[in-house]
C-alpha cells in the first residue's frame, strides 16, 4: 500500500511492523512525533507492546538494554541532545551485544540550542560500536527499519537508523508500506542467544579482567580485550551481512540498492559527490544541471556509515579524477568525519583521485542548490589540488 | 501477615556462594545473604556499580546464584522496568523483579531513574543498602553520608550536611510500600522483603549496613554497630504502608517500652573513628534531636 506520510511516521510504521515488543522513549525533538505515533498504535491495540515513557533518555535506552537482555525486541528513538545523554548506554548496549534498534532524526547539538538538521549528533557516536544506517528518503527510512530489526538479531549488535530532521522527520513523501505477512517471513521471531531468566542463572557484565581467567569447570573465558575484538570482528563481518540482507529484502519486497553507498550517474563520472542523508538527493539535482554543462559527475550517499564500508567505496570511487565530499558534521580542529574516513579508504588506490571537503547546513544552515553547485563545479574544473582545508558552505563570517 | 520468620523456619537454600570477594565484616554480605533467600529463586536482579558489584565476583565466575544484569550506575531503577517490560511482553507473571543498588547509586546518581520508575508504579522492589558513603571507591562522602563523618574527600573536616533522607523521598512518591531494615537484624529484613514481595506496584526497602573499613570499627562488630545505631535513635526501623508510618521490630518495642530505653548516640558516635573529630557540642545537639524525635514516637 502506498501512502503519503512523514517520515517519522514511516520509521513508526516499520518498528510496527517489525513487531517490537518494548518501546521505550522520551520526548525531544524532532524525534517525538515518531514516537507519539508509537504510543498511539501501541494504546489502539494496534500494535501489541509495551510502550514506556520514561523519564530520560538515559533511562530509554537503559529499559531497551534491559528489555533485550530478558528476550524482547527492544526499540528507541531520539535526537541531538538526548542522543548525547544516551551516550554511556550506548557503548553499553553494544557490548553487551544487544539487537537493539534506534532511530535517530538527526539534529545539531547544543550549547547553543538548536533544534534543526545536522549530522553532529550520530557522528558523535560513531565509534560505540552501533552500526550507523542512513536514510536519503521515507521509502529508505521504513524499510531500513525492517532490515535493522533483522540484521541486528542476526549479529548480535545494535543498528541505529538516521534520517534528517526536519527534512525529512516532518516532511510528507509517498512510500510504499509493506505487507505485515511480507515482514513476517523477513523478520522471524526473536531468538535471544540467553535470555535472562531464573532457570539458567546468569550473572551479566560483571567485571572482567585485563587477561582471559578461566571458568569453574577449566575453560578458559574471554577476557575484556577478546570482548572488545570479538565486537570490532562482528562488525566487520557485517559489512557482508548487510548485503545479504539487501538481498533477501529485494527477493520478498522487489526493491533494494547498493546498501553501501548509493550512486547516480556514476559509472561513467570523473568526478563524485559523497554525502549522506537527503543532502545526497539535492546533490542529484546539481549533478544534473553540472551534466548539462558537460561536468561529468555524479553523487553518492553513504548508507552505511559504521562500519565502514572500504571496499565498497574504494569500488565506487575506483576510477575518478576527484572525490567531493559534502558534510554536514565536523571533527573540531580537523576535518569532516567522512571526509577522513574516505581518504583513509582510497589511500592504497593506485590512482588515488583528489578528494576535498565542504562543511554546511550545520544547525540547519539552508543549503541553497546554487552553492553546491558553485562549490562542487569549483572542485570539477578550477581548484583541483589535491590537499585544501575543509571549505564552508553558506558561511558569513 | 504471617508469623515472624525465625532461625529455625528461615530456608536453608543458599543463593550467594560462599567465599564472595566481600571484605571481612562486611554488612552487606548478611543482608545480600539474608535478602535473596527471601526473594528465593524465581527472582531477576538488576545490580548497578556498587560493592555488591565486587561482592559478586570476577567473570567468569560469580557469587550469586540467582539470574542478575550488572547495569549503569544512574540506571537500576529504569533497568528494572526493562526487565519488567520484556516479562510483560512475553507473558510472563510470575517472577519477581529486584533492584539491589547501594545508597550513591540509590539517592545519588541514581536518583532519577529511581524516581521515574516510582512515578510509573512499576512493580518490582528496589533494595537501597545504605553503607553511608561511596565505600566502593574508597569511602567518598554520598548524599547520605551522616553529618561529621570523615571520609576520603572531606578528610579534615568531615561532611558539613545532613544525611539524605531517602525513604522519606521514596514515600513522597505515595508508592505503596517504604520500609528501613538493618543488616543487624536479619530476620526482620527478611520479612519485609517477603512482605514486599507481595504488594504489587514499586517497593522501597532501606537497609543500614554497617562497614568496618568505611566507618572505622573492627571487622568483629558489625552487628554491634548496626544494632547500635537502632538503640540509639539514629537510625529507625519502620514501616510506610499506604502512606501510614509505623515503627517496627526494635524501634518499635523502644517506643512501646518493651526493651531497654534509647542509648545515648554517643555510644554510637564514639565507637566509629569516623566520628573522632565530632565535638561534644554537636553530639549534644544530634542527642537533642533524637530527644525530639523520640519524643513524637512515644506519643503514638
Amino acid at each position: 500500500m502506498h501512502i503519503i506520510e512523514t517520515g517519522n511516521v514511516a520509521a513508526a510504521l516499520g518498528v510496527q511492523l517489525a513487531k517490537a515488543q518494548v518501546v521505550a522513549a522520551y520526548p525531544i525533538t524532532p524525534q517525538t512525533p515518531l514516537t507519539e505515533k508509537l504510543s498511539e498504535l501501541i494504546e489502539l491495540g494496534e500494535m501489541d507492546a509495551e510502550y514506556i515513557p520514561v523519564e530520560s533518555e538515559h533511562s530509554a535506552l537503559s529499559v531497551c538494554i534491559a528489555a533485550s537482555t530478558t528476550g524482547a525486541r527492544a526499540f528507541t528513538a531520539t535526537s541531538a541532545n538526548g542522543l548525547l545523554y544516551m551516550h554511556e548506554q550506548i557503548h553499553w548496549a553494544a557490548g553487551a551485544r544487544l539487537p537493539i534498534v534506534m532511530c535517530v532524526a538527526n539534529r545539531g547539538v547544543g550549547a547553543p540550542w538548536t533544534i534543526w538538521n545536522d549530522h553532529q549528533d550520530s557522528i558523535s557516536q560513531r565509534d560505540t560500536g552501533w552500526l550507523q544506517i542512513y536514510a536519503s528518503d521515507h521509502q529508505q527510512i521504513i524499510d531500513s527499519v525492517i532490515k535493522a530489526f533483522y540484521l541486528a538479531e542476526k549479529i548480535n549488535i545494535p543498528v541505529m537508523v538516521c534520517y534528517d530532521g526536519y527534512l525529512l522527520s516532518h516532511t510528507y513523501m509517498p512510500f510504499e508500506v509493506p505487507e505485515q505477512k511480507k515482514v513476517d517471513s523477513f523478520i522471524p521471531p526473536l531468538k535471544s542467544y540467553y535470555a535472562l531468566n531464573p532457570d539458567e542463572p546468569a550473572n551479566l557484565n560483571t567485571v572482567t579482567l585485563p587477561d582471559v581467567r578461566p571458568d569453574i569447570h577449566g575453560k578458559t573465558a574471554h577476557g575484556y580485550m577478546e570482548l572488545r575484538y570479538l565486537l570490532h570482528e562482528g562488525m566487520i563481518h557485517a559489512i557482508d551481512e548487510l548485503g545479504k540482507v539487501e538481498e533477501r529484502f529485494k527477493e520478498i519486497f522487489g526493491r533494494g540498492d547498493n546498501p553501501y553507498i548509493e550512486c547516480y550517474r556514476c559509472e561513467d563520472a570523473s568526478f563524485i559527490a559523497v554525502s549522506m542523508g537527503s543532502l545526497s538527493y539535492q546533490l542529484r539535482d546539481v549533478v544534473d544541471q553540472l551534466r548539462e554543462e558537460g561536468i561529468k559527475v555524479g553523487s553518492a550517499g553513504m548508507r552505511l556509515y559504521r562500519p565502514f564500508p572500504d571496499k565498497a567505496v574504494v569500488e565506487a570511487l575506483a576510477n575518478v579524477k576527484g572525490v567531493i565530499v559534502f558534510e554536514k558534521a565536523i571533527s573540531y580542529g580537523f576535518c569532516g568525519p567522512l571526509y577522513s574516513d574516505i581518504k583513509s579508504a582510497i589511500y592504497d588506490n593506485k590512482n588515488r583521485p583528489f578528494v576535498h571537503n565542504y562543511i554546511l547546513g550545520l544547525g540547519g544552515r539552508e543549503i541553497k542548490t546554487g552553492d553546491l553547485s558553485g562549490a562542487l563545479k569549483n572542485s570539477c574544473t578550477e581548484n583541483m589540488s589535491r590537499t585544501q582545508e575543509p571549505g564552508w558552505i553558506g558561511l558569513k563570517i | 501477615m504471617n508469623a515472624k520468620t525465625t532461625i529455625l523456619n528461615l530456608p536453608e537454600e543458599e543463593f550467594v556462594h560462599p567465599g564472595s570477594r566481600a571484605c571481612s565484616g562486611c554488612g552487606l554480605s548478611i543482608a545480600y545473604r539474608i535478602g535473596l533467600k527471601a526473594f528465593g529463586k524465581k527472582t531477576l536482579l538488576v545490580v548497578p556499580p556498587s560493592c555488591l558489584t565486587v561482592l559478586q565476583g570476577l567473570y567468569p565466575v560469580a557469587a550469586t546464584k540467582l539470574s542478575c544484569i550488572n547495569v549503569t550506575f544512574a540506571s537500576a531503577g529504569a533497568a528494572a522496568t526493562g526487565v519488567l517490560g520484556a516479562l510483560r511482553a512475553q507473558k510472563r507473571d510470575d517472577i519477581t523483579v529486584a533492584a539491589w543498588a547501594g545508597d550513591g547509586g540509590t539517592g545519588d546518581i541514581g536518583i532519577q531513574a529511581l524516581s521515574g520508575a516510582a512515578e510509573r508504579g512499576e512493580n518490582f522492589v528496589y533494595v537501597c543498602y545504605d553503607n553511608e558513603g561511596y565505600m566502593n571507591t574508597g569511602v567518598q562522602r554520598s548524599g547520605t553520608t551522616p553529618f561529621g563523618a570523615i571520609t576520603t574527600n572531606t578528610p579534615i573536616k568531615g561532611k558539613q550536611q545532613e544525611k539524605k533522607d531517602v525513604p522519606a523521598i521514596m514515600a513522597a512518591h505515595g508508592i505503596g510500600y517504604v520500609t528501613t531494615c538493618s543488616a543487624s537484624y536479619p530476620l526482620d529484613l527478611f520479612d519485609k522483603i517477603k512482605k514486599a514481595k507481595e504488594i504489587s506496584g514499586t517497593k522501597y526497602i532501606h537497609i543500614h549496613i554497617p562497614c568496618p573499613p568505611g566507618w572505622g570499627f573492627d571487622t568483629k562488630d558489625t552487628v554491634k554497630m548496626g544494632r547500635l545505631a537502632v538503640e540509639t535513635g539514629l537510625f529507625d526501623l519502620y514501616e510506610i504502608i499506604d502512606g501510614k508510618f509505623s515503627l517496627t521490630g526494635p524501634s518499635l518495642k523502644i517506643s512501646e517500652g518493651k526493651k531497654q530505653k534509647l542509648r545515648p548516640v554517643k555510644e554510637y558516635y564514639n565507637a566509629q573513628t569516623r566520628f573522632s573529630i565530632l565535638d561534644d557540642s554537636r553530639i549534644d545537639y544530634v542527642q537533642e534531636q533524637i530527644n525530639r524525635k523520640w519524643k513524637e514516637y512515644f506519643k503514638k
